[in-house]
């Protein structure tokens, strides 16, 4: 199976952000929501979840960043940040939709495009490789697939149909 | 901010924000009458972008108005006299050859306009145009793909693809024209001057319709009046269809 692409720069300064937050725990609670149109991959892994900031006796503010201006997921994910957070015991709990910077493709953590090739979902890459043989012998069958972040592909390898998460 | 300034700023966001719901709304009566399931699939999300694109400019032009109404009263409670949508935007999709060049005029005008409008002096504007320029990118060679496709394709497809240009030639210098808002805002550089997109847009139009085997059309007619609310018989039809759950059950949630 082919190797998985370096870390982005845009991924090394969000992981950089994460790792000098004085609230590393809230960020844990928040790997244990995930996007209802990839169940396998977190919001953080996605690139959606953008800071989380413990403002202390004003509860928690969590901002995140839709991956396209139509997505209709933003709404349930925002409830989901929530009831994660609820259930750790922190009640207030303010998710703000921002849409600077734009979300891109590079923010995606190498763990996330891994979690998409176990789901049969072609990370996005320069090459696409069918994520069930590994073949690079693949052509698109149509530019949007089951989700607007998605193309659809087909292997002419083991000619097997496949969903690609569009480089964007 | 003056009132005025205020109050133009409002108009001209307005104006965007009604170009991407009608376009998204007429788009998304693709949806399950597509050629083929991947094209049905593919209208419809690209429906959903334009309707999203619509909901962030409602969002901003809501909360420069400064009235309390939302972003759902200036989507449903609004009648056709008030809707700014440029007319482009709500002629019916007629057939497949017509709403693929519709989207390709719009796409190419899109891609320079939001380019421009990402160093909008107004930050929530340019933070609207960078994260829409990409999606608009996406389009754009999608719409490409299918003017060469059909256009160098059957007889018949061929005729379709040069009717469907020729009928809506007409409707494109709307998108050149600079409307009162923005004649207002262009100094402080929160808006794009139009009128300086027409001949980078002829010069990709009349390059791209060639390579696709179609005649750039001589005809000198065209219409206008969207932004000023003087719209076709086709803009109340598709309102009725917009609006009336919530104009039958106001305030209605799902």
């Amino acid at each position: 199976m082919q190797t998985i692409s370096v870390v982005t720069p845009e991924y090394a300064a969000r992981h950089a952000l994460r790792a000098n937050s004085s609230c590393y725990s809230l960020w844990e609670i928040l790997d244990k929501v995930f996007d209802p149109e990839l169940p396998q991959v977190s919001i953080w892994d996605l690139g959606i979840l953008v800071n989380v900031q413990d403002l202390h006796t004003q509860g928690v503010k969590v901002v995140v960043t839709p991956t396209y201006s139509g997505c209709p997921a933003i709404d349930v994910i925002s409830a989901d940040i929530i009831a994660a957070l609820n259930g750790a015991g922190i009640a207030e709990v303010d998710v703000q939709v921002s849409l600077s910077p734009a979300w891109s493709t590079d923010l995606i953590s190498p763990a996330g495009k891994i979690a998409m090739r176990n789901q049969g979902i072609a990370p996005p890459d320069s090459e696409v490789h069918c994520p069930l043989c590994g073949s690079e012998n693949t052509g698109v069958i149509s530019q949007f697939g089951s989700t607007a972040c998605k193309a659809l592909y087909r292997c002419h390898s083991c000619q097997e149909p496949f969903d690609y998460f569009k480089e964007f | 901010m003056t009132n005025t300034s205020n109050d133009a700023l409002y108009h001209y966001v307005l104006g965007l924000a009604d170009d991407a719901l009608i376009l998204g709304q007429r788009t998304s009566e693709w949806c399950s009458r597509g050629p083929f399931l991947e094209e049905d699939i593919s209208l419809s999300n690209l429906a959903l972008d334009y309707i999203g694109r619509a909901r962030m400019f409602y969002q901003y032009a809501a909360q420069v108005e400064g009235i309390g109404r939302t972003e759902d009263d200036l989507a449903y409670f609004r009648d056709e006299r008030a809707f700014s949508n440029l007319l482009i935007n709500e002629l019916p999709n007629y057939d497949f050859a017509f709403s693929i060049v519709r989207q390709y005029f719009i796409d190419v005008h899109a891609c320079l306009y939001l380019e421009q409008l990402k160093y909008s002096s107004d930050a929530h504007l340019a933070q609207v145009a960078t994260k829409a320029i990409k999606e608009s990118r996406y389009h754009l060679k999608r719409s490409e793909t299918w003017l060469l496709q059909l256009g160098q394709g059957t007889t018949e497809s061929h005729e379709r693809m040069q009717n469907a240009v020729d009928e809506l030639w007409g409707y494109t210098s709307e998108l050149f024209l600079m409307s009162d808002a923005e004649t207002q805002l262009l100094s402080s550089g929160i808006c794009v001057d139009r009128s300086e997109l027409q001949e980078p847009w002829m010069a990709q139009v009349s390059a791209d319709l060639s390579a696709s085997s179609l005649a750039v059309p001589d005809q000198q007619w065209n219409v206008v009046g969207g932004r000023k609310g003087d719209h076709s018989e086709h803009l109340g039809h598709i309102l009725a269809e917009l609006q009336i759950l919530q104009r039958s059950y106001p305030g209605l949630q799902w």
